[in-house]
């Protein structure tokens, strides 16, 4: 037991001391994933690009073939669209989901007929989704203006809230409260890109890992996580400095990380219970939201301890 | 001591009563309040034409087109519709655009739904003028004369009118439809009978002539009838048509969300379902982690939970699928503020304190990083709430009342329960009850 928590705390210190590692390591997750955003774009979903979205379940067990419906409505003039089958967990109906441009009533109308091939089958619309591209592209626009309005927001508040760090510190501990902010964001500008850059490299692949506005609620709720762990290791560096005369600030601040470490772990464990749960059991509705944010509390997780507070460190040292 | 257990005991019974009131359902006043995508609904967004008046006629011109759209959807038994006018902030050009946005719970059908608002059913009044055309006279006909109507726009129209009537004449028995324009229309109106007397004033209503009434005198006082030709069932619809039908501003519909009521109720029951297999393993983990402080939370856990609910019910909130998100994220941050007080208590001990000063103590150095990491979470729900679609509002709602309610659960009881049942007297017992799983930081 003993000979572990010491391994431990030699890891801990061993986080501090090889810090260039894992900024290494967080460096090329992140490059990795802006190359993968700049080389396959962002597979946007209909609220943000505007289009139609249609899911139709049969009643009965027969079905015109995907084939047939796809020849059907190449007729109609609809510009690119997907034809999808899919089987409806509320009913076992199978059914199709259609992805085209948005839709007026009546080509609405138009296609249902055809989906129904004349009311020949009989099917029930489970979800018609159409949205314009104005409100789309507007959407798209808030969505950046509140994600960066968080940040900035974040960044204000970090700043506020550790006001007063340099003047608990000692003359050698002395590192400014924005600077504190400023780690904090790096944080956070690495978790929300790693799971921005793997939604890209799935989405590319398959159509519905989509960036829509449950991906920005995601990453939203990502900022707010990745802030709380981060600020919370950063709590207690204030509270060590006031305390610790004589220590270094790398020794401070892997004191102060190793006396939250198992909170960081606890918390993110049973978020990730919560999370995992709607991801398996939960409706389709929130089972993107609860895979992105899965991603997201275990890269927030790691951040906190291994890029946030080490980067204070390293803002020290630059002084 | 006692004083300490008093108030957790008066904790515990006001909690069973809120939890009473959380998972009462059935015949309550304060029923849970669904969002579209689990009751089932429709969901429609429409752009308002409003280049064709005055930009400070704009926001009096969309209320009536709200109160219009409203009276329509109600007339068609749609229960609790919500209807509302939202401004666009399109990213180019000055012009705003003004849009409707239409909620119709239980509506499915879509095509039913557009129909029931309506695709600009316009109301015109149209001045008729007769010119005579001459057929030249050949073989087949016989040089008749023929009269062909042209129609001249008046500026009047549905806009101006502000109620239509049914009337029946007293003498004759005849059902007639009684108009009156509100000021604006009453001048206009004024105008053109005045200068066309004996002229034919059509009404239109959807580009369909549906009343050709002549005009015989000036009408000044912004009241019209018409009358003649039309049986008391047509004259009803028709001042219906006129009533609901008058759109001040023509419409155009942008977006169309309809979900089906089945696939909501999953949603919902999946949710539920998840919530509780989610809150258990939480349970699990927090007693065989953190034992007697474990359980404690676990307790206050469901206290949270049974008051975010009962909030929920009494504001009331329109739950949604991602506002139940927002919620089971925030049963996280919950546990979260439980986990720091917890760790900091365990801190404590090992540094030599007794139990009960380790519980103040722990509880309130883990505050402040409890107030800081929360105060972010409420500055990004605040943020997202002003982002502004509705599923991210719902979101935000959830998830920033969650977390204002879990503040006060972690000051309030894990507090009180913790310190309630703090012994006087350490025993290795207790501490051990107390301690638990590994810290990294006592060696």
């Amino acid at each position: 037991m003993t000979l572990w928590t010491l391994d431990f705390r030699l890891t801990i210190m061993f986080v501090i001391k090889n810090k260039k590692i894992f900024f290494i390591l967080s460096g090329i997750l992140v490059t990795a994933s802006i190359f993968i955003i700049a080389m396959f774009g962002l597979n946007f979903g209909i609220d943000f690009k505007g289009g139609s979205i249609l899911e139709v379940a049969y009643i009965d067990v027969e079905h015109p073939s995907v084939e047939q419906l796809k020849v059907d409505l190449q007729e109609l003039n609809l510009g690119n669209f997907t034809v999808q089958e899919t089987v409806f967990s509320d009913t076992q109906d199978e059914g199709i989901i259609l992805r085209t441009r948005d839709l007026s009533e009546e080509e609405r109308a138009t296609i249902v007929s055809i989906i129904s091939q004349e009311k020949k089958y009989q099917i029930e619309e489970k979800r018609y989704n159409s949205i314009g591209p104005v409100i789309g592209k507007e959407l798209k626009g808030k969505a950046l203006w509140a994600i960066l309005i968080v940040v900035l927001a974040i960044i204000l508040f970090v700043a506020f809230a550790f006001r007063k760090v340099t003047e608990v510190a000692n003359s050698d501990n002395k590192v400014s409260s924005w600077k504190y902010g400023f780690a904090a964001i790096i944080a956070l500008v690495h978790d929300v890109l790693i799971p921005t850059g793997i939604f890209a490299l799935l989405g590319h692949y398959f159509i519905t890992y989509q960036i829509d506005t449950v991906f920005v609620m995601a990453a939203l709720a990502i900022l707010g996580f990745s802030v709380n762990d981060t600020i919370v290791v950063f709590d207690r560096i204030r509270e060590n400095l006031t305390i610790a005369k004589k220590e270094t600030f790398e020794e401070t601040v892997g004191k102060s990380l190793r006396q939250t470490v198992t909170r960081s772990v606890n918390t993110s464990l049973t978020t990730l219970i919560v999370l995992l749960t709607l991801y398996f059991w939960g409706g389709e509705a929130t089972k993107q939201f609860a895979l992105i944010l899965s991603i997201g509390v275990v890269v927030g997780t790691y951040s906190s301890i291994f890029l946030a507070s080490p980067l204070l460190t390293l803002f020290q040292k630059k002084k | 001591m006692l004083k300490t257990r008093l108030i957790a005991i008066s904790l515990l019974v006001a909690s069973v009563l809120v939890g009473y009131f959380a998972v009462q359902v059935k015949d309550t006043k304060f029923p849970y309040k669904f969002g579209l995508d689990i009751a089932g609904g429709t969901h429609l967004v429409y752009r308002a034409d409003t280049s064709q008046i005055d930009s400070t006629e704009i926001s009096d011109s969309m209320s009536a087109l709200r109160d219009v759209i409203e009276k329509r959807t109600n007339l068609f038994g749609v229960s609790e519709p919500l209807v509302q006018t939202e401004v666009g902030s399109s990213l180019e050009g000055n012009q705003k655009e003004h849009r409707l946005i239409v909620e119709l719970p239980g509506v499915t059908d879509i095509g039913e739904a557009i129909k029931m608002i309506g695709q600009t059913p316009s109301l015109e009044f149209k001045l008729a003028k007769e010119t005579q055309t001459e057929i030249p006279e050949t073989a087949t006909s016989t040089g008749e004369q023929v009269s062909q109507r042209i129609y001249i726009n008046t500026g009047i129209s549905g806009r101006l009118i502000e109620k239509a009537q049914l009337e029946f004449n007293p003498t004759s028995g005849e059902p007639a439809v009684s108009l009156t324009f509100n000021s604006e229309g009453k001048d206009l109106f004024a105008k053109i009978t005045g200068e066309n007397v004996g002229e034919i004033l059509a009404i239109f209503l959807d580009n369909q002539v549906i009343s050709s009434p002549v005009i015989r005198e000036v009408i000044k006082d912004g009241k019209a009838q018409i009358s003649g030709g039309f049986t008391p069932q047509e004259a009803k619809i028709l001042v219906r048509d006129i009533n609901y039908g008058a759109l001040p501003l023509p419409i155009e519909l942008i977006s169309t969300q309809s979900v089906g009521a089945s696939i909501g109720t999953e949603t919902l029951d999946k949710g539920v379902h998840v919530a509780l297999y989610g809150l258990l393993v939480v349970i699990i983990f927090l007693i065989l982690w953190y034992r007697l402080p474990g359980l404690l939370a676990a307790v206050s856990l469901l206290i949270y939970i049974s008051l975010v609910l009962s909030v929920f019910k009494l504001i009331p909130i329109t739950l949604t699928s991602a506002g139940i998100a927002g919620f089971i994220l925030s049963i996280g941050m919950a546990v979260d503020a439980n986990i720091l007080i917890f760790e900091r208590l365990k801190e404590e001990l090992k540094s030599g304190r007794d139990i009960d000063s380790a519980v103040r103590e722990g509880f309130s150095r883990a505050w402040l990083s409890i107030r800081d990491s929360n105060i972010s979470s409420i500055i990004t729900a605040v943020i997202l709430f002003w982002f502004g679609t509705s599923l991210v509002e719902g979101f935000a709602l959830t998830f920033g009342l969650g977390v204002l309610v879990s503040m006060f659960t972690a000051i309030t009881v894990t507090r009180s329960l913790l310190l309630a049942i703090s012994p006087k007297k350490d025993t290795k017992l207790k501490k051990k009850l107390f301690n638990s799983g590994i810290n990294f930081s006592d060696f």
